[in-house]
């Protein structure tokens, strides 16, 4: 019997230009967490115990021990890295989103010019420090952005848009590099 | 003519160019308009019109004459201006609007007409007979008056579009704007500056005047690199702002590559949306001409932009020049040019105390009245008192004064205010929050006026931002004449005084316009056309309105400005449509099959903005009848596999998600066993059908929902809404699982065979009956199966992770083929579903009710749920309504067409007997002719009526047989195995 | 235009789609009269003015908005969830 193999679950490298990378990452565990009606507290203890984590609040990416967790939405919030402990699953609503959202990354100086052609929220260190999560748009296409800090951003996008999103990107960072050639 | 010492442009970097096909040289920094100047060329461009010879009248945005096609075949960009287009090596500019050459455009014997064709000229012509207008009449009109062409291929520009962020957004660079910059800067502001030149400096490079100790462009220099230095204030010259909206919002439009050949990737344009938390308006004044007889001849030019010309270009607009002036300031053109070694004719200024300010002939209470030259100006006639004299003279420059640049402060609604001391139109106070007008645009003329308030809107908007001033700015010493004069608008004399001169507006047209009626400001313009070319009438509208002011005896705040729109300069369309070109038009949806459907050499088409098989065609087949006829034999002889991750898929959690869906659905689903599938319909609250699909219960606590494809992202909102504004009582989470799961239905007669090929346990009808769902492995990975069919047939939808799903749709494929089955696409979808009378959103388009489909038994008596009670509400209950039937031909080749309109037969085939409507046809191989679902009146009464189905559109006329939607296996014992 | 989420701050428009009135999340009970159900779902005023609307940021954080805006000067007063327009009753 033939097994069933995985699509690219390794990280690939897209487009690089003037200190700029855009790159995916590997497939790892992506999984909603929502707590049920009043089960805000209950949840973060749990988060706590189990991940050395907090439910988030609104905006804010934690990262603890190889695991990290995003707000991502009204009530809501991604674990990434690592299966939900079971005991979550008393106080929130649990669903394994892993295989839903491919995560581009770019990565360097002028990462920020880059997502300004496409997003339209302010991406400025004052107003996305690090250690920030955002639920936005990139272009049409819905996104989660996360800024773990210096440079990098990572981009969650629909995993059926992951070409529009390469392309839109490898697009801009070939027209910041030759406008920088101006 | 160049002159020596003068000028910003690069003397050591030749650039050569073509203008109507011969070379040019001028130098780097040059514009089209200097560098022709510089040759003498002072002809540029043919009226809209009368296509008249004109030259450039100004040195900015705001030009009216010198328009001109810039580049060549498809990236060919008509009505650029001459005066903002900066010269690059190969660049190829081309005049426009003539026939035959730019000094013998055979058009010109419209000017002949002139008598006849002033304004109201075609309304009043070419009334009749009515059929000629579109005929006749527009086309040889439009190729007679017009401005540049549009190539019909598709440009091969690639702009960008971006967003930018800041606490102060400051809107001009000239002395007012930089002092606003960086005084906001120093006190701890993120700016940016916006400038529409090249460079920084607006009329201090364009003035020889001094600023501090220096010079005024050294001083600007100095400036640029303190406000570098300060780390805050990103600058962004070659950059119009084009508009103003809501909340501090504004649109600019940046010539990012315009002065250089085009390259690979380089975006020529970029179209800024600026987010600002305050703004300063520092666009300064467009200065005004007189609207003399004769004033639109090559040669006369604004007194500023010949300035410009020189102290920017190095170039002397004239050997011989003389300026016509209402007010002091533009004598410092006479003075200028002396200096720089030009010939003044004399100075003729309106006003009787005119005081000369330097060595040169004054002539005081003078007003030119009449010009001559054919293609470039040689003389002109003034008059003083009751004398007319001739001057010999090359160049006319000038000034009936400034008109503040407002046009900003009117896009969110305000009026200007008319200052009866300044004589001018000045910003509306408060007219955009958080906005503030400051110099030349604010009424403040004289260069220390408006350093002086740069900083006072500097410190302003520190205050408005909770930020302190800084102590270490101080305003510049410079010069405190505002040069004001006299208001002189128009010089009555014989002959055409032109007011608009992008669209051939004189004051006759106004008089004319008044003397008719069209009296109010805004339909003297949509008559004469006033103020509505490119340029939006920038030099003329104030001067037109004045006009009129003075032709209807009112005054000038009583008739009001026209109002002004964004965007303030043209702008590309290539540029608002950045990014959305060919493929960027919308997010593309790729399944995980994509790639093994195109393989096999499917045509993809668009669901929404998934991209689906359309049929996967085998060697051999060359129609796609050809395919879709096997692809549906396949599903109903043995097996075919189908991706139908496009649905939506919401995963539904919580203690009351059966109560959450009871709401919802108009069918009960709290009943709903654990394991078990069920189909459901939703209502929208007016009572017809939003959407229906499968929910399956997976847990106690735990459903998944499925939508159609078309209303995924509707429905979700939808729950969203009832969670959240209706039903917050109710403890339920909704997410949407859709891309996380790949997932094919395997229908046919073969399909359980085919999936016991894969799973890890097989399964059986006992234990996996019909609308069973439940927890599988399949090649030991963990995946979800559900029996449900959409095609009549023994049918399972199988999902896995959406990394396994190219793996594992190759694999059911494969073995798909082994079985005498394969892959299947839309074409055999819709045939299936079609024969089993299923219904998609073709048929619940949004307008029909459950009573309509004949689903009235799903609406529960038992509970409440959405829809509910104007499901039943009188007339949505009624039997003559459209409601769902089946058609098929009477002859077996008839032919059924989607959107063909239904007639009962003997009757007229109009709107007024009109019984109903085809939704979805399709070949069914199975039955062997077509087969479509419509909407009939009193449709279930009528089976086996013959009606006649009409398609205007094609011509068709079908006689058909109406018949129950299900038109196979109509017990449906073939999906229950 | 920017509406102030009261989950993720000021956010641009196209962020968010427009359902209709405020006055959607007043459904009337099952039984209510016709005419409350008309009104309910029929009957709007189209003030120029102040007016209460659902937004919906769906290019966002997915709340359910009530959102306070003048017609006449689209000043947006405010923005609060749904769900806590409801539990103020």
């Amino acid at each position: 019997m033939a097994d069933l193999i995985a699509t690219s679950t390794e990280g690939r490298t897209l487009a690089e230009a003037d200190g700029l990378s855009l790159s995916q990452t590997p497939l790892t565990p992506i999984w909603a967490i929502a707590p049920y009606r009043g089960k805000a507290g209950p949840t973060s203890e749990a988060l706590a115990q189990a991940h050395g984590l907090p439910f988030p609040a609104p905006g804010a990416l934690h990262e603890a021990e190889g695991a990290r967790i995003a707000w991502s939405g009204l009530d809501q919030a991604f674990l990434l890295g690592v299966r939900p402990n079971a005991a979550l699953a008393d106080h929130a609503a649990l669903t394994d989103q892993s295989d839903a959202w491919a995560n581009l990354v770019i990565d360097g100086a002028r990462a920020r010019d880059v997502l300004a052609r496409f997003v339209p929220i302010d991406l400025s260190p004052a107003a996305c420090p690090p250690g920030s999560a955002r639920r936005t748009l990139m272009g049409h296409m819905p996104a989660l952005i996360l800024h773990p800090g210096g440079d990098r951003f990572e981009i969650l996008v629909f995993r059926s848009m992951t070409g529009t999103a390469a392309h839109d990107l490898t697009r801009a960072m070939r027209a910041l590099s030759a406008r920088a050639a101006l | 003519m160049r002159v020596d010492g003068r000028g910003r442009i690069d003397r050591t970097q030749p650039v050569e160019f073509r203008f109507d096909g011969k070379p040019v040289t001028g130098y780097r920094g040059d514009t089209i308009a200097s560098a022709l100047l510089a040759q003498g060329q002072v002809l540029m461009a043919r009226s809209f019109k009368y296509h008249r010879p004109r030259g450039v009248l100004t040195a900015g945005s705001e030009e009216p004459n010198a328009l001109m096609e810039v580049g060549t075949g498809a990236a060919m960009t008509p009505n650029v201006r001459a005066t903002m287009q900066e010269i690059f090596p190969g660049l190829v500019a081309q005049s426009q609007n003539r026939v035959g050459p730019l000094d013998r455009d055979l058009l010109s014997v419209n000017d002949l007409l002139w008598p006849f064709l002033g304004a109201g000229f075609y309304y009043k012509t070419f009334m009749w007979p009515r059929s000629f207008w579109e005929r006749l009449y527009e086309p040889i009109i439009r190729r007679a008056a017009g401005l540049g062409r549009l190539t019909p291929e598709a440009s091969p520009e690639r702009h960008e579009k971006a967003f930018a962020f800041c606490d102060l957004l400051v809107i001009g660079g000239g002395p007012a704007g930089l002092m606003a910059a960086l005084t906001a800067a120093k006190g701890g502001a993120d700016v940016i500056l916006v400038e529409e030149a090249p460079e920084f400096g607006g009329r201090l490079l364009s003035d020889r005047q001094e600023v501090g100790a220096a010079g005024a462009a050294t001083w600007v220099d100095g400036i640029i690199g303190d406000l570098q230095a300060t780390g805050r204030v990103r600058l962004m010259p070659r950059t119009t702002v084009t508009g103003v909206y809501d909340d501090g919002s504004y649109g600019a439009l940046e010539r990012v590559a315009r002065h250089v050949a085009p390259a690979p990737d380089l975006p020529p344009e970029c179209f800024w949306r600026i987010r600002a938390k305050q703004a300063v308006l520092a666009a300064g004044a467009h200065e005004r001409p007189i609207a003399f007889p004769m004033n639109d001849r090559p040669g006369i030019m604004l007194a500023g932009a010949v300035r410009t010309y020189l102290n920017r270009y190095g170039v002397a607009a004239g050997r011989n020049v003389t300026i016509f002036a209402t007010n002091d300031a533009a004598h410092r053109t006479a003075i200028e040019l002396q200096e720089a070694g030009v010939r003044i004719a004399a100075v003729i200024d309106s006003r009787r105390e005119a005081v000369p300010q330097g060595d040169y002939r004054l002539i005081r209470g003078g007003q030119v009245i009449g010009s001559k030259g054919r293609r470039a100006l040689r003389e002109i006639t003034y008059r003083t008192g009751e004398r007319v004299d001739r001057l010999t003279t090359d160049c006319l420059a000038v000034s009936g004064g400034w008109n503040p640049a407002l046009h900003l402060t009117c896009h969110l609604g305000a009026r200007p205010v008319w200052d009866e001391e300044g004589k001018m139109f000045l910003p509306a106070p408060g007219a955009v929050p958080g906005l503030t007008p400051v110099g030349a645009c604010n009424g403040a003329i004289s260069t220390a006026a408006c350093l002086r308030e740069g900083v006072e809107a500097g410190k302003a908007a520190l205050k408005a931002l909770g930020l302190r001033a800084p102590r270490n700015v101080t305003v510049p010493e410079a010069s405190d004449d505002p040069g004001r004069g006299q208001a002189l608008w128009f010089v009555e004399g014989k002959g055409r005084a032109w007011l608009d001169f992008a669209n051939d507006v004189t004051t006759k047209d106004v008089k004319l316009a008044a003397q008719e009626g069209f009296i109010s400001v805004e339909h003297m313009k949509r008559y004469t056309t006033q103020g509505m070319a490119p340029d939006q009438g920038k030099s003329s509208n104030i001067a037109a309105l004045a006009y009129l002011a003075d032709t209807t005896g009112r005054g000038i705040p009583e008739t009001g400005t026209t109002t002004y729109r964004p965007p303030f300069v043209p702008v590309t369309m290539g540029a608002l449509g950045a990014f959305a070109e060919g493929a960027g038009f919308a997010p593309q949806r790729h399944t995980t099959s994509h790639a093994a459907a195109t393989s096999r050499g499917a045509p993809m088409i668009e669901a929404g903005l998934w991209y689906r098989p359309s049929y996967l065609p085998r060697p051999g087949e060359t129609t796609w009848r050809q395919a879709c006829d096997r692809e549906v034999a396949m599903v109903r002889e043995a097996v075919g596999v189908v991706d139908v991750s496009t649905l939506g898929k919401i995963d539904i959690q919580g203690p009351d998600a059966g109560a959450f869906l009871d709401f919802l659905y108009t069918n009960m689903f709290s009943t709903l066993p654990i394991g078990r599938v069920r189909y459901g319909m939703m209502l929208r609250e007016d009572g017809h059908v939003m959407d229906d699909g499968t929910t399956a219960r997976l847990g106690e606590h735990h459903y998944v929902m499925t939508t159609t494809t078309a209303a995924a992202g509707q429905v979700m909102a939808h729950l969203d809404f009832v969670a959240q504004g209706l039903r917050p009582d109710l403890d339920v989470r909704a997410i949407s699982v859709t891309e996380n799961w790949a997932q094919f239905s395997v229908a046919g007669p073969e399909a359980r065979r085919l999936l016991n090929g894969i799973l890890d346990t097989p399964i059986d009808t006992v234990c996996f009956p019909f609308m069973a769902c439940g927890a599988v492995t399949v090649h030991g990975v963990a995946a979800r199966l559900f029996r449900i069919s959409f095609s009549g047939e023994e049918a399972y939808e199988i999902a896995v992770p959406s990394r396994y799903g190219d793996a594992l749709y190759r694999d059911l494929v494969a073995r798909a083929e082994t079985l005498g089955g394969g892959a299947y696409g839309m074409e055999a979808l819709n045939v299936l579903r079609l024969e089993k009378g299923f219904i998609t959103h073709a048929e619940i388009h949004g307008r029909v009710t459950a009573y309509d489909i004949g689903m009235q038994n799903m609406l529960s008596a038992k509970k409440d749920f959405i829809g509910k009670a104007a499901a039943a509400r009188p007339g949505l209950l009624e039997p003559d309504r459209e409601r769902l039937v089946g058609l098929k031909p009477v002859e077996t080749d008839g032919v059924l067409t989607a959107g063909a309109r239904l007639f009962s037969d003997g009757s007229a085939h109009v709107r007024e007997t009109d019984q109903g409507y085809v939704t979805s046809v399709g070949p069914s191989p199975t039955l062997g002719h077509m087969i479509a679902l419509g909407f009939l009146r009193h449709g279930p009464e009528r089976l086996g009526e013959r009606i006649v189905m009409v398609d205007h559109l094609r011509g068709l006329r079908t006689h058909c047989e109406v018949c129950a939607p299900v038109f196979f296996d109509p017990d449906g014992g073939r999906a229950r195995g | 235009m920017l509406i102030p989420c009261p989950v993720c701050g000021p956010r641009d428009i196209r962020e968010f789609t427009y359902k209709g009135h405020a006055s959607y999340l007043d459904r009337p009970a099952e039984d209510a009269a016709p005419e409350a159900w008309n009104e309910h779902l029929h009957l709007r005023d189209n003030p120029a003015g102040p007016t209460r609307d659902l937004w919906y940021h769906g290019g966002g954080c997915t709340a359910w908005l009530v959102v306070e805006r003048n017609t006449a000067t689209h000043v947006i007063a405010g923005a609060r969830l749904t769900r806590e327009v409801r539990d103020a009753g």
